[in-house]
């Protein structure tokens, strides 16, 4: 809890993260709770089709005389859950082979780094396409590819993070007291690791986000769950007449995304602070 | 020079390992993939046997084991034979080959673009650390690492092509036969301008920041204070000693970044019927044409080792400690 309070301290003090901390957590509300007080359903013909925000429709509708306003509301559902799942996917991927390269190193770290580059090497949007192409897309299978292809960076981060901590006395002294490697890994490094990993994951949810509404931009989304980025596609065929219609599911990534990287930072001037900004 | 010949093929023989790699990775999602091409040629004769699909399979040499498979797959690569698009009914080498170039055009004039109003932005930054311009330029990198790509391509067409009508929404050039080279190259140019400005602009935001932080941390060095101490003006210290050596980082960048702006392009050219990979991916994605998407995936990773290897060499002789590491 003082850990906590003294980290919040740190935090508040980089105005614009706490300010998009704020947005992030009524974005995050009107995800969850969104759909249940605004009950319009998003894939319903509500009136008629194209019509500017007006009174009835906040928003206005889209080609199908679908609710905008309903459908943002749920696209921000997929979009976070997404973004967050993927992100986590990574993670955990990044964390597993950056651990153990880094810790056991040699030809264990040699093989796992080759790996890493490997899939660096293979442009990533692109084999995420195929992977989506060939397992047919759903919620699940996207999140899995998205986080397939975004654990490269996570992994040589805590590959270094590992290399730098593997030395250190307490290292040794816990070797020395006869723990397990892996409980040295968990227990001992990893929380030693943790505040570097913890910003490049969160800043991993936005790029996960744009790479979603990309993907589902070009029909690569669960045709069962409206995404920001599918509305955006929708939207496109009738740019010349309702420009509007593209232009408020983007603004809404926009947001998102933004308040997210600002959020990042904030964590990282928290928890990294001997690392100077400049 | 033979320590830099050494170099560059020591550096050039490491690209036959991740060359072998993507052809396994390729291969590997074309067995997962479901059916194989047996079974779509069945399908598309219309109820055909099972005898008659397994001679298919035994014709393709789809009942050899697996390993076989992939030596006859790695020998048809070095033929560059991709496989067939079943759907186009043409080999998927030819259909990438003609559209290359498109994308190759939007990608180079993209990252030089990049590149030059980053660099600049950046350098200016830095020489100006905490002004006015700074903080501008800081608040632009934030907004345009937020915007999808795409959606701005959507919004810069929305602005110059109907609202101003300044410039052309999409395609590469004009249905016209009676144009001089001249026109052509201009009516191109017009083309280019919105896609190419779109995918830039992510770029210019990543190199502009990584230009200034690697200027800051130049300017701790000792040769920036003596070069300083030496009397030159603060105008000649930055570009002459700080910002050609700031340089390098962003130019390693740049060429690690080629298979995301490969990604990027693909998003753009969707958005403004630019006809390059980035339009084959969509209409094979529309066509389900697994055989033509695993083509484009394959010589795009391709396309990155080269970039790759391209960019290594080229840092190799403007930073010489590498070549003796």
């Amino acid at each position: 809890m003082k850990s906590f309070l003294h980290f919040w301290r740190r935090f508040r003090r980089n105005r614009a993260a706490l300010v998009a901390l704020f947005v992030l957590l009524a974005i995050t509300l009107i995800a969850i709770v969104g759909p249940y007080v605004y009950t319009v359903d998003p894939f319903e013909m509500m009136g008629r089709a194209s019509t500017p925000p007006s009174k009835r429709f906040w928003l206005g509708t889209d080609v199908s005389g679908r609710d905008v306003l309903a459908g943002l509301i749920h696209g921000a559902r997929v979009s976070l859950l997404i973004g967050v799942a993927a992100s986590l996917c990574a993670t955990l991927v990044g964390l597993i082979v950056g651990a153990v390269a880094g810790y056991y190193g040699r030809a264990v770290d040699n093989i796992l780094m080759r790996c890493t580059d490997f899939f660096l090497t293979i442009p990533s949007f692109v084999f995420a396409v195929v992977l989506i192409a060939i397992f047919r897309p759903s919620v699940t299978n996207v999140t899995i590819a998205i986080g397939i292809v975004s654990w490269p960076p996570v992994a040589r981060l805590v590959r270094a993070e590992f290399i730098a901590q593997r030395e250190r006395e307490y290292v040794l002294a816990a070797r020395a007291l006869g723990m397990s490697d892996i409980e040295i890994m968990i227990r001992q490094i990893l929380p030693n690791a943790l505040p570097p990993v913890i910003v490049v994951s969160s800043l991993l949810v936005a790029t996960a986000i744009l790479t979603e509404s990309g993907l589902s931009f070009l029909g690569l989304s669960d045709p069962n769950v409206i995404s920001w980025g599918y509305m955006i596609g929708v939207g496109r065929t009738v740019l010349r007449l309702a420009w509007w219609m593209p232009a408020i599911p983007g603004i809404a990534i926009l947001v998102t995304v933004l308040c997210i990287n600002l959020v990042g930072e904030g964590l990282n001037d928290a928890l990294n602070p001997r690392v100077q900004r400049r | 020079m033979s320590a830099t010949l050494w170099f560059v093929i020591r550096r050039t023989l490491q690209v036959i390992p991740v060359v072998l790699a993507i052809a396994a990775l390729n291969f590997l999602l074309l067995h997962l993939a479901p059916g194989d091409a047996a079974d779509i040629i069945a399908a598309q004769s219309g109820g055909a046997s099972a005898e008659f699909t397994a001679e298919l399979r035994r014709s393709f040499g789809l009942d050899l084991p697996l390993y076989q498979q992939f030596f006859v797959y790695i020998g048809r690569l070095l033929t560059f034979d991709l496989g067939f698009s079943n759907v186009q009914h043409r080999p998927v080498f030819d259909l990438i080959a003609e559209r290359v170039p498109a994308t190759l055009l939007l990608m180079v004039v993209s990252i030089g673009f990049a590149l030059l109003i980053g660099v600049a932005l950046g350098i200016i930054s830095a020489m100006r650390h905490r002004s006015w311009v700074d903080s501008v330029v800081s608040v632009i990198a934030l907004l345009v690492y937020a915007t999808p790509q795409f959606w701005l391509g959507l919004m810069l067409i929305v602005l110059f092509s109907i609202m101003f009508g300044t410039l052309p929404s999409g395609g590469m050039m004009t249905i016209a036969t009676d144009m001089s080279v001249w026109e052509r190259a201009v009516d191109i140019g017009r083309h280019l301008i919105l896609p190419s400005i779109t995918l830039a602009l992510f770029y210019v935001a990543v190199y502009a920041r990584l230009m200034r932080a690697s200027m800051l941390e130049i300017y701790t060095f000792d040769f920036v204070t003596t070069a300083r101490a030496k009397g030159l003006s603060e105008t000649r210290v930055g570009l002459v000693h700080a910002a050609s050596n700031a340089l390098l980082p962003v130019i390693t960048l740049a060429g690690v970044q080629v298979g995301h702006l490969l990604g990027g392009s693909i998003l753009i050219e969707t958005v403004f019927g630019w006809p390059g990979l980035g339009r084959l991916v969509f209409d094979a994605l529309l066509q389900r044409d697994l055989n033509l998407l695993l083509g484009i995936l394959f010589i795009s990773s391709i396309v990155v080792v080269l970039a790759n290897l391209a960019v290594d060499l080229l840092y190799g002789f403007l930073d010489p400690r590498i070549v003796h590491q």
